[in-house]
């Protein structure tokens, strides 16, 4: 698929306020484009709601219910009953949440809703913060990073919440990023084939947040891949399959770069370096990197998930 | 549809956080004769800004680009330049 | 027909005639029997709606906000903590001005546990816009459920109602209930037609952020609907007091009160109560009567300035607010401030579902009536208590 083949219309208008650059509004341009106007989208407190802009105007072409904080997967629950009951059963209803109202304060409504086999599509674009509210850590920062509730660097490691997805044993789950925009646009659109409960996470380099210049937000996305920081792959029917350049570091047919590469470029790690290197941190972040990614190869090869 | 009842209901249009081409520091600049229309700049814009027209060339939308830059930095040509707003070009 | 049943049965059987399309509960003692119910009404057919068993009361209220912005009626129920965890999306269900029916069992909060009676638990929620009901009988139950949709769903009103009933004294005890058919029950409730709705045909954006210059003219608009309630309420009784034949008293039930001296005013099964309290007391020559709340909120009143002249009244509560006193008190003298002078004196009882008796009652007017009472009273605590 190549870009140009991507649909022209677009379901997102100008002038929405998102920051510059911002990684979620890109995303989500990208996302509605798969989803198309026979959609809802239901969006907890989270920096999207703001993008979409202040009553009495908005910037989305789709129906977009705004929700309070915990509650999104639960509103999804309603309304996809209520679309039952009126005929609409084919119209998407897609979750789009930070990581906040995802991975800790959402963790209890997503996992009912998946557990009763709503039929939505869930996406977190997740930047691993608060990010609405301030840059404040959530269960989704990685170790190490500088957030306003983290000063000296996070001493806990990220939730790995796409693998409480797939214990609940859902039909299908991904991750994305969206400097590859025909990868996203395809899970979105796999996502829309499948009856039950989906989840897309997004990995949202935020230029605020993580403290990198804003023209840089989709090389930042292209290292997190390349470093095997964050890795595309999907999970349906209980196996997974890795994508892109995460299947060739799966494979081990091209070695990852170092991943200091990518810490280095963004101010959250900053402090990892300066004034002098945190050589226990970086050591401990190497090899976290290493144990996931052994792990994910005896997942494959054991074809479990 | 009509509102007989005060609750928050808005409807899309463009410019909903007002005109943020305003936020700019720096505004993208077009060189046409450099443009392959690859479209890279158009899928990565996150404002719907950079539009495509039905010869995949481009434009860009002033009114409200915020200019992050994104554009230039994708671009494989070097198409797209940001120039500082305000000092004149 | 007649049935004799439990309140919770009572509520379920309502809730399932009113034909709702979607209902999203969390069992919590003593509403369970209403999840229960419904959820069988739901497999079996008797009731044609989806039923989602939701993860926690504040997941029921927020299913029931999703399925109601798609148009169409909902149900939930809960009590006590559920109404306590539920109590944001309260304040969204109301800001939304959504038509939502929702029966609370009136149950006490903890710590320590306890299941028993009390009106607390809804009282703390008087501020969130919702419509409250206060019932004193099955019958009641009944009928305020179904009445409570009509109020709900008219385009001058547009709020969420909570219809509040005691736990286990009336939610677990049997009382004949007169039903009637389907049929003349749905000329009473035609279908629900929502004034907005989300459809991918006219794409909205709801409850996005809004500038501080709108924000009150959103409040006032809920504030003019309750308004509004307060003489819609008797007018939907009144048509279904001639449909069916039952009629509960409108928006305050006065028994006795034409020539009253002393006025029992209190809600909910304490209502029941209370008016055998006024029987003793006439027979003893005390010229008593009760003024029985049904509507919380809005409060009414209007009905209580007319009511007070003339008359020293005497409030049983049965929740508290503490740092200003009871539920039902500090509504009356607030809403009788610079309307009347009438005395006003507050027994705080039955908290914790201790028992309350009519005897009881009885010896709180006589004590009043005898100069004895203070202002405020708080009736029964380890033994004390008495006229």
């Amino acid at each position: 698929m190549a870009v140009k083949s991507l649909p022209k219309e677009e379901l997102m208008r100008p002038g929405g306020g998102g920051c510059p650059g911002c990684p979620s509004s890109l995303a989500l341009r990208i996302a509605l484009k798969a989803l198309g106007k026979n959609s809802v989208v239901v969006m907890p407190a989270c920096c999207a709601v703001v993008c979409v802009g202040p009553y009495p105007k908005s910037s989305i072409d789709v129906p977009v219910v705004s929700m309070a904080f915990e509650a999104s997967a639960a509103a999804a629950s309603g309304i996809v009953s209520g679309f039952k009951r009126k005929g609409k059963e084919d119209t998407n209803v897609v979750v789009w949440a930070g990581d906040g109202g995802t991975y800790d304060i959402g963790l209890q409504a997503l996992s009912g809703a998946v557990e009763r086999g709503t039929d939505f599509i869930y996406i977190c674009y997740n930047n691993e913060m608060y990010s609405n509210t301030g840059i404040q850590r959530s269960g989704a920062t990685p170790f190490g990073a500088w957030t306003t509730t983290t000063w000296t660097g996070k001493e806990e490691r990220k939730k790995d919440l796409p693998a409480i997805m797939r214990a609940h044993g859902l039909p299908y789950m991904a991750t994305a990023i969206p400097c590859y925009q025909e990868d996203l646009f395809r899970k979105v659109q796999k996502a829309m084939s499948i009856r039950g409960p989906k989840y897309i996470e997004i990995l949202a380099p935020c230029p605020p947040g993580w403290r990198f210049p804003m023209e840089k937000m989709l090389e930042i996305g292209r290292l997190a891949v390349d470093t095997g920081a964050f890795a595309l792959y999907e999970y349906e029917n209980g196996q997974l399959t890795f994508n892109l350049k995460s299947k060739s570091i799966l494979e081990q047919k091209v070695e990852p770069k170092p991943i200091e590469e990518y810490l280095q470029l963004q101010g959250r790690f900053a402090h990892l370096f300066k004034p002098q290197r945190n050589e226990e941190a970086l050591s401990r972040i190497r090899a976290e990197l290493d144990e996931n990614w052994d792990r994910m190869r005896k997942q494959v090869e054991c074809g479990v998930a | 549809m009509s509102q007989k009842v005060k609750t928050t209901i808005s409807y899309p249009v463009d410019g909903a956080m007002g005109q943020t081409g305003v936020w700019r520091d720096f505004r993208p600049v077009l060189d046409s004769s450099k443009c392959v229309k690859c479209l890279k700049c158009w899928i990565a814009c996150p404002d719907a800004c950079i539009k495509r027209a039905e010869d995949d060339s481009i434009s860009i939308d002033y009114v409200y680009c915020k200019g992050c830059g994104i554009c230039a930095n994708e671009c494989p040509t070097k198409a797209i330049t940001m120039k500082r707003e305000g000092l004149g070009e | 027909m007649i049935i004799i049943d439990t309140g919770d049965r009572i509520a379920a059987k309502a809730a399932q005639m009113a034909r709702p399309e979607f209902i999203a509960a969390y069992p919590i003692t003593p509403q369970t029997v209403i999840v229960e119910k419904t959820a069988e009404y739901a497999e079996t057919g008797e009731l044609d709606a989806e039923y989602v068993r939701v993860e926690s009361e504040h997941s029921a209220m927020t299913a029931v906000i999703g399925a109601a912005i798609t148009g169409i009626r909902t149900f939930t129920a809960t009590s006590s903590h559920g109404l306590a965890l539920m109590h944001e999306m309260l304040h969204w269900a109301a800001l939304s001005r959504l038509p939502i029916v929702m029966v609370n069992v009136n149950r006490t909060l903890g710590p320590g546990w306890n299941i028993w009676a009390d009106q607390t638990d809804a009282l703390a929620q008087r501020d969130t816009g919702w419509v409250q009901f206060y019932c004193s009988s099955c019958q009641e139950i009944f009928d305020a459920i179904l009445q409570a949709y009509r109020l709900a769903e008219m385009e001058d009103v547009q709020l969420p109602v909570m219809v509040n009933y005691d736990a286990f004294v009336l939610s677990h005890t049997s009382m004949p209930v007169e039903v009637p058919d389907q049929a003349e029950i749905d000329k009473f409730l035609p279908p629900y037609r929502a004034l907005w709705q989300i459809d991918p045909d006219d794409p909205i954006t709801y409850a996005n952020m809004v500038p501080q210059a709108h924000y009150g003219g959103i409040r006032k608009d809920m504030q003019d609907a309750h308004e509004r309630v307060k003489d819609l309420v008797p007018r939907i009784a009144n048509d279904w007091e001639q449909r069916f034949g039952t009629n509960h008293g409108g928006l305050v039930d006065q028994i006795q009160c034409e020539d009253a001296e002393y006025v029992l005013v209190t809600m909910g099964a304490f209502g029941a109560e209370a008016k055998v309290a006024v029987e003793q007391l006439r027979d003893e020559g005390v010229k008593a009567g009760l003024a029985r709340i049904r509507l919380f909120r809005p409060f009414p009143s209007e009905v209580f300035w007319e009511l007070s002249r003339g008359r020293t009244f005497v409030v049983v509560d049965r929740g508290v607010s503490v740092g200003a006193g009871g539920g039902i008190y500090t509504e009356l003298k607030s809403a009788l401030y610079g309307h009347s002078t009438a005395p006003v004196h507050s027994f705080i009882a039955g908290l914790g579902g201790k028992d309350v008796t009519y005897g009881e009652m009885a010896d709180m007017v006589k004590r009043v009536a005898a100069g004895k009472a203070g202002e405020v009273e708080w009736w029964g605590l380890d033994g004390q208590g008495g006229a």
